[in-house]
């Protein structure tokens, strides 16, 4: 399977190494026709407002939208990514997805200073607790019927899933753990992948 | 483990990681600072004048008033970075109880100790410090900084000097990667920089902290040949609010930066944007006037 991570700015590296680690194909994404070789998306860490403007430049936000409309796209948002999911946007919005049925408010645990790690128990994860970075992080101040909560911090749910769409606070890249990737992979993007190609 | 901890050195460098690709400004005002954050820029620098200006003005220059700094910091949602005098910790305590999101110990202002840098591993908020070559930016880093930036020639609108510290840097992690274990401590030696350093540098093929480029960044065409020599990021000071039509230079600066391998469109956006800031040849420049020979 080809994993792609939208390439436009932020940290891509992390991620694609992570994509190979788990034992997929890494691909960047730039451009419209590299969306189409890939069968499942990771919007990277990164300044929002950058990445959802050139998104837009780039005639990324309408493709993706309506890959994930049409085919159940698989798509996984870290931190600025989050945002760009988000249905909602508390603080200054920049042009983004909208697809997740979360309300997600910008830099709500406060400037850089107050970034820090915590170790989580995240749903569908097994094994020992997972270390969570968190820059700059957004929260997720609502979630719609169909979201389902994964993980906390502190009570406040840090990642969430609907259905194809995968959301987290926290930069799961930042460590040498691949398994939030390999969740990704194996039990969101897999499924539909398969269903896929054996409807076809 | 512990249910939080902050200040980490994941969590310094962290930002930084996140800042890759991008282009960080130099901004004297809140409008600046929002014309920067429109153009598509990762973050702003707050600054009482720009390095150009600093050049101009002379005398000795020192970190930013806290009220231009919070302006900035309240009218931009992306990070705010100020800068401090080298060896100047008080200042840096100051910016920090601002919460500004990064502090940069540079070289543009006039350095406050001529022989120690801050030790930044006292500081929850993370340091961005410049450098000429491997050694330099390795000291700095053993100081406790999370972010490197070469040095250039601030305020000079000359490429030349980014383009020499980025050649140096790539060329000295080359040498470290092809050297032989047995041999690592005696190049430490003479890179003047701790060995266990060193080796991390030859196990990662690169510096272990993100590397941008900074002074003298003055047309979309620098910013994409620094890509393509390697940076990680760009740093425009003075090259966007001295050019002719700032609004279009940062537009177009950050596009060439994403788009840095296609000339095609580093000429598309190279278009009707004014023109860029007017340089300074170094050969005019006297020793006095380099800050790049500061706090090495």
């Amino acid at each position: 399977m080809r994993i792609g991570v939208l390439a436009i700015q932020g940290d891509v590296r992390e991620h694609l190494q992570h994509v190979a680690s788990a034992g997929a194909q890494a691909a960047s994404v730039r451009t419209v026709s590299e969306l189409a070789q890939v069968q499942g998306l990771i919007i990277p860490g990164g300044e929002s407002t950058t990445i959802g403007m050139l998104m837009q430049e780039e005639g990324l936000i309408e493709a993706i939208q309506k890959r994930v409309a049409e085919e159940a796209f698989p798509v996984y948002g870290t931190c600025a990514g989050l945002i760009l999911l988000a249905k909602e946007v508390i603080g200054k919005s920049p042009a983004r997805l909208g697809l997740m049925d979360i309300v997600a408010d910008r830099n709500a645990y406060g400037r850089q200073v107050a970034s820090f790690e915590a170790p989580l128990t995240i749903a569908g994860i097994p094994g020992e607790t997972f270390l969570a970075v968190f820059i700059r992080a957004p929260q997720i101040t609502k979630l719609g019927p169909d979201v389902t909560p994964l993980a906390y911090h502190q009570g406040q749910v840090v990642m969430a899933q609907q259905g194809s769409l995968l959301v987290s606070s926290f930069h799961p890249e930042m460590t040498p753990d691949i398994r939030v990737h390999q969740y990704f992979i194996n039990k969101v993007a897999q499924p539909i992948v398969r269903n896929a190609t054996g409807a076809s | 483990m512990a249910e939080k901890q902050q200040g980490t050195f994941t969590v310094k460098a962290g930002l930084a990681e996140m800042l890759k690709g991008g282009v960080i400004m130099d901004v004297t005002t809140p409008e600046q600072a929002v014309i920067a954050e429109r153009a598509g820029a990762v973050a702003v620098m707050a600054l009482e004048r720009v390095p150009a200006d600093i050049r101009a003005a002379g005398g000795v220059a020192r970190m930013a008033s806290p009220r231009i700094v919070k302006s900035i910091m309240e009218a931009v949602s992306i990070p705010v970075m100020a800068k401090v005098r080298i060896g100047h910790f008080v200042e840096a305590q100051v910016l920090e109880s601002l919460e500004v999101d990064y502090i940069d110990e540079s070289e543009v202002l006039t350095p406050a100790d001529d022989q120690y840098h801050i030790d930044k591993w006292g500081f929850n908020v993370p340091f961005v410090c410049g450098a000429r070559d491997l050694g330099e930016a390795l000291r700095r880093i053993a100081e406790g900084a999370a972010m490197i930036r070469t040095k250039g020639e601030p305020g000079t609108g000359n490429v030349v000097e980014a383009v020499r510290h980025l050649r140096q840097v790539n060329a000295q992690i080359r040498l470290v990667v092809a050297t032989p274990d047995a041999e690592l401590a005696d190049l430490a030696k003479e890179l003047r920089a701790p060995l266990d350093l060193v080796r991390r540098v030859k196990e990662l093929g690169r510096l272990p902290v993100v590397n941008f480029s900074a002074g003298g960044v003055a047309s979309p065409a620098d910013a994409a040949l620094m890509m393509q020599l390697g940076a990680d990021g760009i740093f425009v000071g003075s090259g966007i609010f001295k050019s002719s039509n700032p609004d279009a230079m940062a537009r177009a600066v950050v596009r060439a930066t994403l788009h840095y391998n296609d000339p095609k469109i580093v000429a598309d956006v190279s278009e009707d944007i004014g023109e860029s800031m007017p340089g300074i040849e170094m050969a005019t420049l006297s020793p006095a006037d380099r800050m790049q020979d500061r706090g090495i």
